[in-house]
């Protein structure tokens, strides 16, 4: 039985799934990054082998996420692509007629805007990261709420506060305030989702026409609070898919099926063996001209495979 | 007097030949870096925009090479750059940095202060008089530059060898430096031409269009877009720029231009709004009517204009069923998120012309 593999490298969650032949999800992984996403791709691919059916063969890979170019070489990758398609593919297939796709990861938030199943526009936070994962976490930690649990607390919130959401620091210094006010932690933390909500979409939302159906992904989408807060904000039922948190890597592997079913070709995937490779990086500033490009070298087992972030061409031409 | 001046695009080649011509030491600032947007950041305030900073740094840098005299250009209408000279001016000063600045108003609204800060420039009674010879070399030059950096960026989407089209043209740029008389600048013009025609091509591409807009600074200065004209090109994508030097010089300093973009903005914004804003307004109308598949509006963070336009575009958007991407840049922009809204706004005119022709996909794969 043949496979495809997607894998997502973002800032802070490394995402891999295998589907079958359909495309349908067989097999899933969301461990962190931790900064360091060759081996994070690694212990992933090491984890993900032993869930995979026996006798599937990956017949093409995706990667995507802002670490898609570097998970690219060091998984073999078929299709390198931006982590806004992934995520509008993986949605579309789940809820084909899908208008909004709402996706907030651990240090981005994006939103798209599909109409007749093509995607018309999009938006990227742009300034300033309020309101994914990554602060959430902390304040998680702040408050010393299991994050898991985060959401639910913010349910059993009898009257939410106002917090200012538009920056994390003074998000931080309101939230303290409340707190020392008397306000109850379950009120405060639902006065945060609503906060972060509104930030979202005065912000990244900005300008767009959000119509049903409403799909909320990404690692955040976990939180029922924030989920509970986009309704009430939009006055619209927001949808979260089982697999909220790695369509990206799922959009990935269904672009992968789609290329390779179109244009057969062998997969350039390394194997599942590539978790066990030694896989090194280097950088040097090239001198070649004023632009002094910083290069990075990608080397397997000792042997340079792949450069970049020359401008001309120099070094990556050389391989 | 050693003279420099603000760092935009191709501009330096002409800069260099007028200024020298008119007899001044010539101190060329280096292309702006990430030391010169360092330098600018550190000593700017830090609402001040993109521009500002590039600018400030570049003094810096040219200070440093030996610069005293800098001339800038100045501006009209509720934009803040019409300032930068000044505070450019002070800032430099309070730095201990004893400049002169000269500021060239827009000769048609401020031919005073224009014309002052051009005798300043020119100097003597005999140089008056080799004036027309000298500005007829250097408009020469300023148009055959610009008539062959669009020559490459007509080809790049279409070349075989990723980089090579830039290869050939930093040569070309070479060749068109060290051009003077006009008679050698058009001869260098025609080789370059030749040059770049030569470059091997894939013409069984079909590239998507997408234009660019935006404020003049960052639409014509690579290194404050990341460079996303040739970002594009190397995607396989035909992007045009809404800006050529020549021709806005024409446009805005010789004749009282641009009728067409403003009559194109006018069922969408009638005011002028400072800098760009109207511009970027009316060059998307024009862009759709062309039949480009989407437009990029490059916009500095915190520009008022460009934010003014932003928050219409989506309804010339709308009503004219034209794709539009706002990159808003500053110090803090970096590349990596660019590329990727370029790469997905790219996947979306790709799907979006695959359903015109009746088929179905997601993206360029």
């Amino acid at each position: 039985m043949g496979g495809y593999l997607g894998v997502d490298v973002g800032s802070v969650s490394t995402n891999l799934v295998v589907t079958d032949e359909e495309g349908e999800i067989v097999a899933s992984l969301y461990i962190r990054t931790q900064g360091q996403p060759i081996a994070a791709v690694q212990e992933g691919l090491a984890q993900l082998e032993k869930k995979v059916p026996a006798g599937l063969t990956i017949e093409g890979v995706g990667t995507t996420g802002s670490g898609r170019t570097l998970a690219g070489v060091v998984v073999g990758a078929d299709l390198v692509k931006n982590e806004i398609t992934c995520h509008a593919v993986a949605a579309a297939r789940l809820v084909p007629d899908v208008q909004t796709v709402l996706e907030i990861g651990g240090q981005d938030s994006k939103i798209i805007i599909l109409r007749d199943g093509v995607v018309t526009d999009f938006a990227m936070n742009t300034v300033c990261a309020a309101g994914t994962g990554s602060f959430l976490d902390h304040q998680a930690e702040r408050l010393n709420v299991p994050i898991e649990e985060f959401g639910s607390y913010a349910l059993r919130a009898k009257n939410p506060v106002r917090i200012a959401g538009r920056c994390t620091v003074f998000a931080e210094s309101d939230m303290i305030h409340k707190q020392q006010m008397g306000h109850s932690v379950e009120d405060i933390i639902a006065g945060l989702c609503e906060a972060l909500v509104r930030n979202y979409l005065n912000n990244v939302g900005k300008g767009k026409e959000i119509l049903p159906p409403v799909v909320f992904q990404g690692g955040v989408a976990a939180n029922v609070g924030i989920k509970a807060a986009f309704e009430k904000a939009l006055g619209l039922p927001v949808y979260v898919p089982e697999h909220f948190g790695v369509m990206g890597a799922w959009g990935a592997a269904l672009l992968a099926r789609e290329k390779m079913r179109t244009n057969p070709q062998p997969t350039r995937f390394r194997g599942f063996q590539a978790a066990c490779l030694e896989y090194k990086t280097s950088s040097f500033d090239c001198t070649g001209c004023s632009n002094q490009c910083e290069v990075i070298s990608i080397s397997m087992e000792g042997k340079v495979i792949a450069r970049w972030g020359d401008r001309c061409g120099r070094w990556e031409n050389l391989l | 007097m050693r003279i420099t001046f603000p760092y935009m695009g191709s501009s330096p080649l002409v800069f260099k030949q007028l200024l020298s011509e008119l007899g001044h030491e010539v101190v060329v600032p280096p292309p702006p870096s990430k030391r010169t947007l360092d330098l600018g950041t550190k000593y700017a305030p830090e609402f001040a925009c993109i521009p500002f900073k590039i600018l400030l740094g570049t003094y810096l840098e040219a200070i440093a090479l030996g610069a005293d005299t800098i001339v800038s250009t100045g501006g009209v209408g509720p934009c803040r750059a019409g300032y930068y000279g000044e505070l450019h001016r002070r800032i430099l000063h309070d730095l201990g940095y004893e400049v002169r600045l000269l500021i060239l108003e827009p000769p048609l609204r401020r031919p005073g202060d224009f014309l002052r800060a051009l005798s300043a420039l020119v100097g003597s009674p005999l140089t008056w008089l080799r004036l027309p010879g000298i500005l007829r070399r250097v408009w020469t030059k300023l148009n055959v530059l610009d008539r062959v950096e669009k020559a490459a960026h007509a080809i790049r989407p279409y070349e075989v060898t990723p980089g090579e089209t830039s290869r050939v043209y930093n040569d070309c740029l070479k060749a068109i430096d060290a051009a003077t008389t006009v008679a050698e600048i058009r001869a260098a013009e025609a080789e370059s031409l030749a040059r770049l025609a030569k470059v091997p091509q894939d013409r069984t591409r079909q590239p998507l269009k997408v234009a660019l807009v935006g404020e003049i600074y960052v639409v014509l200065e690579p290194f404050a877009n990341h460079n996303v004209q040739i970002m594009l090109e190397e995607m396989g994508v035909i992007a045009e720029r809404s800006i050529y030097l020549a021709e806005w010089t024409r446009g805005n300093a010789i004749v009282a231009g641009e009728k067409n973009i403003k009559g194109a903005a006018r069922p969408y914004l009638s005011e002028l709004v400072g800098g760009h804003g109207l511009n970027s307004i009316g060059e998307t109308v024009i862009y759709a009517r062309r039949g480009f598949d989407g437009v990029i509006q490059l916009a500095p963070f915190a520009c008022i204009p460009e934010i003014v336009a932003k928050s219409i575009l989506p309804r010339v958007s709308r009503e004219l069923d034209i794709p539009v991407l706002t990159l808003f840049l500053d110090e803090q922009t970096g590349e990596a998120g660019i590329r990727t809204r370029l790469e997905a706004f790219i996947d979306l005119l790709a799907a979006r012309r695959k359903k015109r022709e009746g088929q179905v996909a997601w993206a360029a794969i």
